[in-house]
Formats: C-alpha cells, structure tokens, sequence
C-alpha cells in the first residue's frame, strides 16, 4: 500500500489521532481499521486503483497487512498513554513523520537512547495537548517549559527495571 | 512454642539422604540437557517441533492486521472483560474473563455472582489452556473416521424421522443446570414420548439427593451459611475442597478464621474422613476413619445429641468420647452450627445429617433447604444397560461425558456402546466413548459458545462466549434442537429466546443487556422452602443395622488436577501439585504407614487391586494422615483416548468403582507386585533448613502470649553490611498471607501460572525439581506420622528488602526497584543461577530448557501479552504482578492523575483466593490493608532472622481445638 504520511499529515494537516485512535487510551496506538481510510475514501478518490486493497478490506472486513517499522523487542513494553499523556511527542520517537512519503525508522529506539530521556525527561516534554503538533517550536528554553511541566504533573519516569520490562 | 516439629515428607522424619539433597541443593541433579526422549517432549508440549530454528538470518517483516471495520468498544492494546459462566457437574460459577485481541487469556471470578463473589477456582483458572487445547476434536467422526457436518445434516434428519416416539431412543447427558437446555430436554421427551433421558454424572450427588428424599419426602439443596456457623462437623465433606459446590463457601468458612486481635472469636471445624482432604487440613479435630465407621460415628453422634436409640452404637472407646464431645459441643452453640455430610456417604448419613442440623435449630440459620439447580440418576444407567441387553436400544445420544470411561464399571457401558445400532456422542475431545461411537460431535467450549446455567442456588446466568468457535463446535442444546426437529438453531437463539420469553416484552432487551453485563439474571435465587421432617422413618434409619467393615475398604476420590477425568489434557493441571500428596502427574493409592507397614508396602511400589472381578495395577502413596485399613483411588486418570497431554498419564481407577444404589467400600484385595513405579511428588523441593518456618498457636495459646510469633522465632537483629535505603517515598508494596485462612487449594499457582505466562514442564522435569511455579504451596505435617496435621504456606519471591540475590547477579539483572520489588530483567540474566543459590526461600524458578519453544500457534494465543515469555537459560520469580502494578499506575494517570486506591491492584493470586489470604498494598499508607495486617500481632517474616527484611510477611496459623478433647487425637 502506498500510503504517504506526508499527504495526510503533512499536506493535509491530519491529526495523527485521527487514524492513530488508540494513542491517548492504549499502550498501542494502533494503526486504523479501513473503516477510518474510508471516511474520506468513500468520496475522495473513490474509484482510485491506489486505494482498491483498502475498499477490499472494508468490504470483507479482512486486514490491509501492514508493514511494521517501530519494533520493540517483546520483552519491552512500551505505553503510547502514559507517553502521550505526559506530555512526549509523537516527533520524539517517530521524528517528523508528517515529512515522510515513507515512514522510517529515525531513533535507535534503543535502551540508552530511551534512558537519556527517563533521567532527563525535561528537555523533551510540552504541553500535552501540543503532543501531535510535529512542527511544534518551542518559543522558550524547552528545559524551562519541561521543568515547570514535571513540576506541575509529578512526572517522575521510571527508571527500575520494570518500569519497561516485565 | 509448641515446640512441634514441623516436617514436609515421611523421608524428612526418617533424614533420608534424598531428602538432605532437596534441602542442601536447589537442584540435585544438575544435568542441563534433556535427557528425556524427544517423544515425551513433544507429546508434553502438545505440539509437533516445527522447523522453528532457520528464521535467524534476517529481521523478518512484520505485519501490522487492522480490523477491516471498527468493533464497538474496542480499542487495540486495552483489554476487554466479559462476564461468562463456568459449569462443573452441573453448577454454574461466575467467571470475568479478559480478553486481548479477541483472546480470552485469563479468568477471574465474577465479584456479582453469588456462588464465586470474585474468585475462581483452579479448574476455572485452567479453562483458558483447555479453550486452546490443540488436540481438541476437529471434525465431526463416522466410525471414527473423518467425516463433515455436512454428512451428519444428511444423517440426523432421516434418521430420527425413522425414530417414531422415540421407542429405543435413549440421551445420556451431562448434569442439566441449564434452565434452555431442560426446556429443549422437555421438547425432545415430547416429541418422542417413549424416550428416556438420563444425566449422568461420574462425580454425581445421587446419595444426598437421596438422603433428602428420605428425610423430607422430596429432593432438596442444603444451602449453607458457613458465616453464620461457629461450630462445624464435617463427615467426610471436603466442602472447601472438591466437594466444595461455590467458592463462596470457602470465603464465608474462611471469614469466620479470620482474627484481629486476641479478643476475636474463630469458629471451630470438626473432620471425619478417610484420605487427608483440604476441610480435614483445615480441622481444630480431625477424626480419620474407614468408610464404614464414618455412618457408625454420624449414628453415635444422632443418639448422644439425644435424637432416638438408647443404647450407644459405638463401642466404649475414642471413637464414642469423640462423637460425644462433639455433640457437647454442637448443643452448646445450637442456631449457630452445623452439620455436613459429603456425597461418597450413603443416603442415611445424609438423612441423618438433616435430622442432626433440624435438631439443633440450624434450619433456616445456618442452613436452609431451596429446591435442587440439578439432579442426575446414575441408576438410570442400569436400566439403559438392561435395555441395550435385551436388543431393544436403538439410538444413545450421548450429550457431552464420557460414560465408556466413567460410568460405573459392573454396567460395562463400552458393551451398551456396542449393542446401540446408531450411538451419537457430542463431547469436547475424541475420547473412550467417542472411539465407540458411531458418530462423534465437536462440542463447544463454553468460552465459545452461548447457553446458560444455574449456581447452587439458583442464580440463573447466561454463558456469554468470548471468541468463536476454534474447530467449528456445537453446543448440547444445539445438538438436542436439532434431533428435536428443530436443525439449525443457534445457541444464541436457543438461550435468548427461552429467557426474553419470560420478560416482559418491553423491557426484555434491557434485561438481556443487564444479564449479559453484570453475569446474573436478577431475581432468578430459589426462594427457601421450609420441608417437613419424616421423623418416624428417620427413627426408622437410626435403629438400622450398619454393614460390617473389612480388613481393607476402599474410597474413590476426585482428582484435584482431573476432576473426573475430563481435565486430564490440561497441563496445567497435571502439573499443579496434588495439595496434600503433592504428587504431579500421576495418582496412586494412598495408604495410611500403619498399613504399609502390614502390608509391606513402600511409596511408590506397584500394586495390584481387585474388585469384583477386575484387577487394575497402581502405584501406592503412603499417605500420613489416612485411615488405617483403607485405600483411597483418585479417579481421573489412565484416560487412553485423550489428547497428547493426558494420554496413558496415570492409572485408571474407575474399573474397580460399582455402581448401586449406596456406596459401599467392600471387597478390595491387595496385592503387592515387587516394581516400582517413578513418581514425580514436589513435597521436598525447595526445602528450606529448618527453621520455625510455619509459626502456629491454639487460639487460647494466643489470647495467653499475643505475641507468640515474636517469642516462638529467633531474634532479629537488623544490622546491614551495605548502604540502606528508607523506602520511604511513593508507594512501597507488601503482601501480607494468613495462614489461618490458606485452606491451600492451588487457586493461586493455577492463576499466577495464567497471568504470567509460566511454561508446564513435565513429569521427568518436575522430578528433578524444576517446576517453574511462581508460588508453591508448602505443606508441612506436624504431628506423629498417623495422624498429623497440616499447615499450608504458600511461598512465591518474598520481596526482600536487603535481598540476597542481587548482590551475587554479576550482570545487575535482577536488582530493586524503588517501590521495594525485586525485578527480574530476563534480557539481561546469562543464567549463573547465583541467584537461585543465595535465595534462603528457593523461590527462584530457572528456564532449564526452552519450554514454550515447539507450541502450536494455538496455544501461545493463551498468552498475556503484558508479560514477557522467558526463553532457555534465563532465570524468574514472582514479580508481585508488576504488570498489573503499571497498568493500574497508568490508569490512575490517565484519569486526571489521581492517587491509587488501596486494592485497586490485585495480584493474580490474591484476586483469586476464594479465602481472601492474600493482601497485597502499599506499606507507606499506613490505613491500608496490608499494612493493618502487618501491625497484627501474629505477622511474622519468614526466615526473618537472616535480615533479609521480606516485603512478603505472615500472619501465624491458629486452630481452636476443644479443650474435652486433649489428648484424644494424637496417636
């Protein structure tokens, strides 16, 4: 399936909540049923060759199979809700995913690169509601703005084993 | 204190030097290959060994599959819970099940549901392996071949449109709860008049059905109010065990254990019974006697309470002082005791026992009498086998149970089987009957498939399924509509249709959602009659004469791990140690050391038993504790057509069970073989030296010396060679267990083996101690080796704050977190084991092999997806459920950051114990739970004296015994 973040979130400006529906509820983001494709496909694009696999899969309710570039190894258990919640982007880890005709894989989604961020949330932490704003600039030091956002939530990342592994 | 000496095995009292191998090394045979044969492995596993090994050259692409459309609800990654029921023997329990993905992966009892109020038992807890059981029946069979359903559409309609009124048409069920399935068992008689329906159940009720016909003129259900009960008598019950019809019992028995301070009250449990069950552990008095002077003590016990009869029926003697005691005791507190007979009791007992309870005014307090939720008539069987001889049966229905196997073994129903010209069995796997049945049926499991059920009082639930039928089953009601001319019907159908049909018709579908949503449908209790005592016929029992004992009598129990046999396929079970042999993998005869010793027996010597004509083999279990002159068979095993798990585990002992109308323990002979037979018995693994290690008092003991547990342990000097930490900050989790309420029915490993993904191991691999439970019930015998008691300590990673094995780790890969728990990181353990060996409790479990590796496809769909499956050479241990901990943290965020409740999170084995033993909580909010346990004066750490400063503690076991009867028991 070709599909194009760029055109969707980019171009269009697209919330990623808008297909991304399990974000703000769910450890898994989750990736949208054809269901979510075909509120806009049903009417643009209808008849598009491009889009026939998902009309299919609407249609007989079978998945779209898609590729998986984030992967964790199945002894980390990564929480998109408390993530999102507590104010990380979905740029942080993603990168600027509403730039990518492709989407790849830009962080090393490694421990250390995962533990920079627990001891030192600061830097990386806004607003919550400004979480899927990807080209969101921060018009102050972001350490600052993180500082003041721990204080106020008591957001505390854990570090302990299994805070993560379990 | 007591100065008792507490011991696990008859080779501990002896010093066997295999016992001083389990103390002194965790594993005493170290071997780190398997060296049993490929065969076991993979007939163990259940599984073919795929070629799972040639994957690793490259990251291989994974798939992401959405949902083609949205599901109401749902939300990928959230767990969703329904409620279902759970029906054993015709009972209904109430069950919440968990599901992710559309997978049902674990089980927890309905809080709502008046039998279970929130916990499961260890069979409920199993059902999930059972549900993806992959050895289950596939297809419809014809002559035991493959055939289709589209075949037996063709069969079933010309056949019984050939079936006239039904003449030679006999149905076998299962016990009917099911309020559809008696209206579709109504319909069918209707439609063929002449035929007969018979329920059956191995493990059926016949005598107390019978005892209340004799007592009342009518068949009624004793409903028990064991929280209204301050002393009870049990002849041979095991109500908190397998006889046990509601977990509710075990919570309300277990509620009247519990103590605050030295000015509570507790109750008082009196046992007779034959083999050492889970009530008689639990006993102040246990009386073990052969079957045949158990009716002999409940007639001494009706004549010392005054009921009738002059002259006593016992001898002068313990017995006779026994039961005269009792009924002392029993009169004392009339209103607020009671009574109880268990179903291997002839039907007099059980009358009696109507009698004894009316007699001391328990009626309608601590026991009130409802109509019966099921009835079965295992006689009906003698008339079906009468039927089959004369040529006169035409079509057997066989709607779920496996009579070839299971019924009683003088009506020879394999030779019923074969004279049926047309037999149509509907059961859950290809087993005995199925092999001799024409045709066999899937059945459904009840995680798939709709249908309702009745609780012990009545309480009507709907069976809710969570997943569609793996292998394409149908239901008893389905199949029963259908030869009832009804094909086609839908289960949901059959069971929303019979219940809308007695609602009103506005409000139907607002009580069918509410019925779905909460597991019960309201107002559907049997209300309490009020039944009138025969008491002339009663007089009548009394003055009856009692059979004779013999030198040898017999008793057949039910299995912990099979129940009937029908669990036999679950390794689960298989596997979770028999409480009180603590035997895995296998049942034996038990046999009491005095009757060893008279027969020259030892444990695990092979024996040959015969009865009326039929001779099975067996291995013997000398069992302390068990009633001279009698054998004790555990049903439920020796199953040869069953699936890969529980094919040939085991000895059969339904060969040598009759049927009749009165149990009766005679004509047993025993002859010894001269082999042995392996067992694999977990009582001595991870044996800790010995220290107190279960701490008891008498309640007067304790009302003396509050503190006694203090007193009875060694000093604890706290003193740390490294840098301390407060663990003052946040939260700080403990648990607290009450030994006094622990009645050690395994629920608890049943459910933390579910939750967290724990791998079975089998027999060869138990036998070298390397069960991987989590949490083990320690059994400890305290006493003479005849007639000891038992003390149970569940044991699971006691959390210690200055926590041994993490300094030894070279790796850091289990080290503290800052709550207190001891986390385990399997990505980084290289498997030294270090750990293992520096952990006083030996609760440290090592991946010796890779025992997940190999699983069908459909088995890993039992996994919960919130815990890592642990690979070869890496070691695990309780993790205070810690998974559920960050859940519920990330919960409590989501929802406005708001602090987390006390008993929000449950651990999997606290949310399960049907006797609420286990607390978990936070140590730094001072009005938790756990932390008002811990301040109780009888908490203790186990081992604390070696300053390890456990997060798990203990609250010391206490027995209220009679003080007329000292120095009576012990032997």
């Amino acid at each position: 399936m070709p599909y194009s973040h760029k055109l969707h979130a980019g171009n269009l400006g697209i919330d990623c909540r808008y297909c991304h529906t399990g974000v703000e509820q769910s450890a898994q983001a989750g990736v949208p049923a054809a269901e979510i494709c075909m509120n806009c496909h049903a009417r643009v694009r209808s008849q598009s060759p491009l889009l026939a696999k998902v009309r299919e899969s609407y249609q007989s309710g079978r998945p779209v199979p898609w590729v998986r570039i984030h992967r964790l190894p199945d002894y980390v258990h990564f929480n998109h809700q408390a993530h999102v919640l507590a104010g990380v982007s979905c740029a942080a880890c993603h990168g600027r995913v509403d730039q990518m005709a492709e989407v790849r894989q830009v962080a090393p989604l490694s421990m250390a690169w995962c533990l920079d961020c627990h001891r030192d949330p600061a830097p990386y932490l806004r607003p919550p509601e400004l979480v899927t704003r990807l080209d969101w600039q921060p018009e102050r030091d972001p350490r600052e703005i993180g500082s003041e956002l721990m204080a106020a939530r008591g957001i505390r990342p854990p570090l302990q084993c299994s805070g993560c592994h379990r | 204190m007591n100065g008792r000496r507490y011991w696990r095995s008859l080779g501990q009292r002896q010093d066997s030097p295999e016992f001083r191998q389990w103390l002194e090394r965790e594993f005493p045979q170290l071997a780190s290959e398997w060296t049993g044969s490929r065969r076991t492995l993979l007939r163990l596993m259940a599984a073919s060994f795929g070629l799972a090994g040639l994957t690793a050259c490259r990251r291989p692409a994974e798939r992401i599959l959405p949902a083609g459309r949205g599901i109401e609800g749902y939300v990928p990654g959230r767990p969703l819970y329904y409620a279902t029921i759970m029906t054993l023997s015709g009972l209904a329990t109430g069950l919440l099940v968990e599901t992710h993905e559309g997978r049902p992966t674990k089980i927890e009892g309905n809080p709502e549901h008046p039998s279970s109020r929130g916990a499961a038992t260890a069979f409920a807890q199993a059902a999930i392996l059972g549900l993806y059981d992959p050895d289950r029946s596939r297809s419809v069979l014809r002559q035991g071949r493959r055939s289709s359903w589209e075949e037996l559409a063709g069969f079933l309609p010309s056949h019984f449109r050939a079936a006239g009124r039904g003449e030679g048409l006999w149905v076998v069920s299962s016990a009917i709860g099911s309020p559809t399935l008696a209206r579709l068992k109504a319909l069918l008689l209707e439609k063929y008049p002449r035929a007969r329906w018979i329920e059956y159940e191995p493990l059926g009720r016949e005598q107390e059905w019978e005892g209340s016909r004799l007592a009342f003129g009518r068949a009624l259900q004793p409903q028990l109010r064991l929280d209204q009960a301050e002393v009870i008598l049990s002849l041979d019950a095991d109500f908190l065990g397998l006889d046990c019809l509601a977990p509710a019992w075990i919570q309300d028995f277990a509620r009247r254990r519990r103590i605050s301070s030295p000015g509570g009250g507790m109750n008082r449990l009196y046992v007779v019974e034959t083999a050492y069950s889970l009530t008689g552990a639990m006993a102040d008095h246990r009386r073990r006697a052969r079957p045949s002077e158990i009716p002999a003590l409940a007639q001494e016990l009706a004549r010392a309470l005054g009921l009738a009869g002059e002259l006593p029926v016992l001898q002068p003697g313990p017995p006779r002082t026994w039961a005269e005691a009792v009924a002392r005791d029993l009169r004392r507190h009339p209103g607020r005791c009671l009574v109880l007979a268990g179903p291997r009791q002839p039907a007099a007992v059980h009358a009696l026992v109507h009698w004894i309870n009316h007699a001391l005014g328990n009626v309608g307090r601590t026991v009130h009498y409802t109509e019966p939720p099921v009835q079965t008539q295992a006689e009906g069987l003698r008339d079906l086998a009468a039927e089959a001889a004369s040529g006169g049966l035409r079509t057997l229905v066989i709607l779920g149970g496996n009579p070839v196997y299971d019924a009683p073994a003088d009506l020879d129903f394999s030779t019923v089987m074969r004279k049926a010209p047309v037999s149509i069995h509907l059961g859950p796997e290809a087993d005995e009957t199925a092999a001799l049945a024409s045709w066999h049926v899937p059945e459904a499991h009840f995680l798939e498939s709709w249908g309702d059920g009745r609780a012990l009082d009545g309480t009507a639930s709907i069976q809710q399924p969570l997943i569609e039928p793996l292998f394409g089953g149908k239901t008893a009601g389905e199949l029963a509509a259908w030869i009832a001319g009804h094909p086609r019907q839908r289960a949901y159908d059959l069971v929303r249709d019979y219940w809308t049909a007695r609602w009103p018709k506005g409000d139907a579908e607002r009580l069918w959602q509410r019925s779905l949503h909460d597991g019960v449908i309201p107002e559907t209790a049997f209300p309490a009659v009020r039944p009138v005592l025969d008491e002339p016929r009663l007089r009548a029992l009394l003055a009856a004469p009692l059979p004779a004992g013999e030198e040898l009598e017999v008793t057949f129990l039910p299995s912990a791990s099979t129940y009937d046999g029908r669990f036999a396929n679950n390794g689960w079970l298989q596997e979770a140690p028999e409480p009180i042999t603590k035997l895995t993998w296998d049942n034996a005869a038990l046999i009491s050391p005095a009757t060893a010793r008279r027969l020259g027996l030892e444990a695990g010597d092979l024996a040959a038993l015969e009865r009326a004509g039929r001779r099975i083999v067996m291995p013997v279990w000398i069992q302390p504790g068990h009633a001279d002159g009698a054998v004790s068979l555990t049903l439920g095993y020796g199953r040869l057509r069953c699936g890969r798990v529980g094919r040939g585990i085991g000895h059969n002992a339904y060969p040598l069970r009759l049927g009749g109308p009165s149990p009766h323990p005679a004509g047993l002979r025993l002859s010894k073989l001269g082999r042995k037979y392996p067992l694999a018995v977990t009582q001595e693994h991870h044996s800790m030296e010995g220290r107190p290690l279960v701490r008891e008092a008498t309640l007067d003991e304790f009302r003396r010396n509050p503190d006694f547990t203090a007193r009875e342990g060694p000093k604890v000097e706290r003193f740390s060679l490294f840098r301390e930490h407060a663990y003052t900050q946040g939260h700080q989790w403990g648990m607290a267990v009450d030994l006094n309420a622990c009645i050690g029915c395994n629920a608890c490993l049943l459910a933390c083996q579910a939750e967290n993904n724990i791998p079975i191991v089998g027999k060869e691999q138990v036998r070298r101690g390397r069960e991987m439970h989590w949490i083990r019930l320690d059994r400890y015998y305290a006493g003479g080796e005849d007639d000891p008691q038992v003390v149970w300590q569940p044991v699971a990673c006691q959390q210690c704050e200055m926590a041994p094995c993490e300094t030894v780790c070279p790796v850091a890969a289990t080290n503290h977190s800052p709550e207190g728990l001891n986390d385990m990181t399997y990505n980084r353990c290289i498997g030294t084991r270090y750990c293992a060996n520096n952990c006083p409790y030996k609760v440290r479990r090592f991946n010796f092999l890779d025992y997940h590796k190999g699983l069908e496809e459909i088995h890993k769909m039992a996994y919960n997806p919130d815990v890592t499956v642990r690979m070869r050479g890496v070691m695990e241990k309780c993790t205070y459920c810690v998974q559920r901990i960050e859940e519920k943290r990330i919960q409590a965020k989501a929802e406005g950051r708001r602090p987390l409740r006390d008993g929000e999170i449950l651990t999997a084995c606290q949310q399960t114990c049907p006797a609420e033993a286990i607390v978990f909580g936070d140590l730094n909010d001072p009005e938790s739970r756990v932390s008002r346990l811990k301040r109780d004066p009888r908490n203790y750490s186990l081992l604390g004296e070696l300053n390890t400063r456990p997060r798990t503690s203990y609250l010391a076991k206490l027995r209220n015994p009679n003080p007329e009867l000292e120095g009576l028991e012990s032997s």
